[in-house]
């Protein structure tokens, strides 16, 4: 076999192995552009045919309080997270402070944490707060998915900027805050920019967090309709974005996404 | 707090002036001034839920608790009551087995590709980056695709088994195959991140060494098993524990495609005190937070286990 068709043969097996990862995500776009009566034919429909927008309409319709409130809770959780973990990275990067170690030891143990323990420590101190269900608390949970990740970004990126730059400024008369404000920020644009679209993801995609600290207590309905908020609601919204014909619940009790769809969709977004 | 070697020589310290030392003192406070933002954030939001959790894992802390906030200290009483539950040996065994599984696998295909896309042919960069669309997916999403695809009367991955003769597949529903549903959707979520530290850990390989062993005449099943796989050993290792750790807490997943059911077949530790807390009916806030302390104590135990091959190896070399 020649070199060339040996590529050939590579790239083939490597388009049939990519789409066969991507399958999931054409069939979500498939599906969303079913008509419902055919959702549930069998087999069903391996190309949308007769596709419809329905669905989306109907989530622009319904859902856009809640994907207001998803994008206000994932942009304050991306501006927290930069506000703390940035400042703090230049200075175990670039000002060598006695048990810099230490810090990074513990950002590093503090993603080992699972959510579902913070979560539950969340919902007792938020409640002791009067901050359940709120787009502040909600916030505050999200970043703590970030923050510990943002500081081990930025230190790793803030540590290549050369030191050369940083005596330069030094000389200039700049004192720590001016270094880290005109020197050291504007070059690690690129770390900002991988820091604040991972935060925003995971914010944007968490369910965990807005689905303990932003739910009633009790699981009575007139507490879950009245307090679960539009947080937890707007997850609804990716779903019904993917499936335009809400299938019938299959939970028991009052789930998040139950309590959810009983709602009226007009709440307002704190 | 260890003090930052190197900073200093001993000589120098000595005939160190008092405005010199002032001035370090200065340093280290403008570099602490930067830096305590996020250390009382991490008091305040980390290690007091973690003490908060803890607490409430020694008390009895019920819905009345809520009203006039207080709970009365049991001791260990939670833990008795978790460890006696008919649920903890099921929920341990498919905790071992989601958290194995995924990892192995995930492991094995993220290598395999990473090797696959190391050859360099034509598009091989592009169909990499595509490779790790699925990784940037909400997992709520990638959790209800899967739940849809393996849906038991429409779901296309049932269809695809039929047109070989296979029969309708439970995938979700039934207690045996319940547990490979979940597994599937997260293997697939993880083959990306491992695709990516390994195809990093094979740039790191010396190109120099390769063309040794082929001067060698070795093959590429030999280069493989002798070369690139030894050589991965460092990268592997800290892949398997991040793997390890990230699945122990995976959540998302089961909760959205089985609900840790039918039964308690899908039920891991995460899921089993999320629906212990929140899952329902009145809240379990108690033995909740007793079985996430006891997740905590299992990613712990492994990262110990990590840090201690780590120094064994540092030892041999």
């Amino acid at each position: 076999m020649n070199v060339r068709t040996k590529r050939t043969v590579n790239t083939t097996i490597g388009v049939i192995l990519t789409a066969i990862m991507l399958f999931p995500l054409y069939w979500m776009i498939n599906v969303s552009l079913t008509q419902p009566v055919r959702l549930r034919k069998d087999p069903p429909d391996l190309i949308p045919i007769d596709p419809t927008f329905d669905g989306y309409a109907r989530v622009l319709q319904d859902q856009l309080p809640y994907l207001g409130t998803s994008l206000i809770v994932g942009l304050g959780t991306v501006a927290l997270t930069l506000a703390l973990s940035a400042p703090a990275a230049f200075a175990l990067a670039k000002l060598h402070p006695r048990g810099g170690g230490a810090v990074d030891f513990v950002m590093l143990i503090a993603q080992m944490i699972p959510g579902i323990i913070m979560a539950m420590g969340f919902y007792l101190i938020f409640f002791n707060w009067g901050i359940l269900d709120s787009v502040l608390g909600l916030i505050l949970a999200d970043s703590t998915l970030a923050v510990p990740f943002g500081v081990l970004i930025f230190t790793a990126f803030m540590s290549g900027i050369p030191e050369e730059l940083m005596s330069a400024a030094k000389i200039d008369g700049a004192g720590a805050w001016r270094s880290f404000r005109s020197v050291v920020l504007p070059i690690s644009r690129n770390s900002v920019v991988t820091v604040s679209l991972f935060t925003f993801l995971w914010s944007w995609s968490d369910f965990l967090f807005a689905s303990t600290v932003n739910r009633g207590v009790s699981c009575s309905p007139s507490r879950s309709g009245s307090t679960a908020t539009s947080a937890t609601t707007r997850r609804t919204g990716t779903r019904s974005w993917r499936r335009p014909s809400s299938r019938p619940s299959r939970q028991p009790c009052c789930s998040w996404w139950r309590s959810a769809t009983s709602r009226p969709a007009s709440r307002p977004v704190r | 707090m260890a003090p930052t070697p190197g900073a200093t020589r001993p000589a120098e310290r000595r005939a160190e002036r008092p405005a010199q030392r002032s001035q370090r003192l200065r340093h280290q406070l403008v570099a602490w001034g930067f830096i305590a933002p996020v250390a009382i954030y991490m008091i305040v939001f980390y290690a007091y839920p973690l003490f908060r959790n803890l607490d409430l894992s020694f008390r009895d802390y019920t819905l009345a608790s809520f009203i006039t906030g207080e709970a009365p200290f049991v001791g260990i009483a939670n833990y008795v009551e978790v460890l006696r539950s008919p649920t903890f040996w099921p929920a341990l065994g498919s905790t071992a087995v989601f958290t194995l599984g995924s990892i192995a696998v995930q492991f094995a295909l993220g290598l395999a590709l990473a090797v696959f896309f190391y050859r360099r042919f034509p598009l091989s960069t592009t169909l990499r980056a595509l490779f790790l669309v699925p990784w940037l997916l909400p997992l709520l999403v990638s959790a209800s695709i899967w739940a849809w695809m393996l849906n038991s009367d429409s779901g296309v991955v049932n269809a695809a088994l039929a047109v070989f003769g296979i029969s309708q597949v439970n995938w979700l529903t039934s207690p045996q195959t319940s547990m490979i549903g979940v597994l599937i959707a997260n293997i697939w979520i993880g083959i990306p991140f491992n695709l990516v530290i390994m195809y990093a850990g094979l740039q790191n390989i010396p190109d120099e060494v390769y063309e040794a062993s082929s001067l060698d005449g070795a093959n590429a099943w030999q280069t493989f098993w002798r070369i690139t796989f030894p050589m991965l050993r460092p990268v592997s290792a800290i892949t398997l524990l991040l793997g390890l750790i990230y699945t122990l807490k995976v959540f998302d997943i089961i909760w959205i495609m089985t609900r840790g059911g039918p039964g308690d077949s899908s039920t891991t530790f995460a899921i089993w005190s999320y629906r212990l807390g929140f899952g329902g009916g009145s809240p379990d806030l108690s033995p909740a937070a007793a079985v996430g302390n006891l997740l905590i104590v299992i990613a712990f135990v492994f990262g110990i286990i990590y840090i201690r091959t780590q120094r064994r190896t540092e030892d041999e070399l």
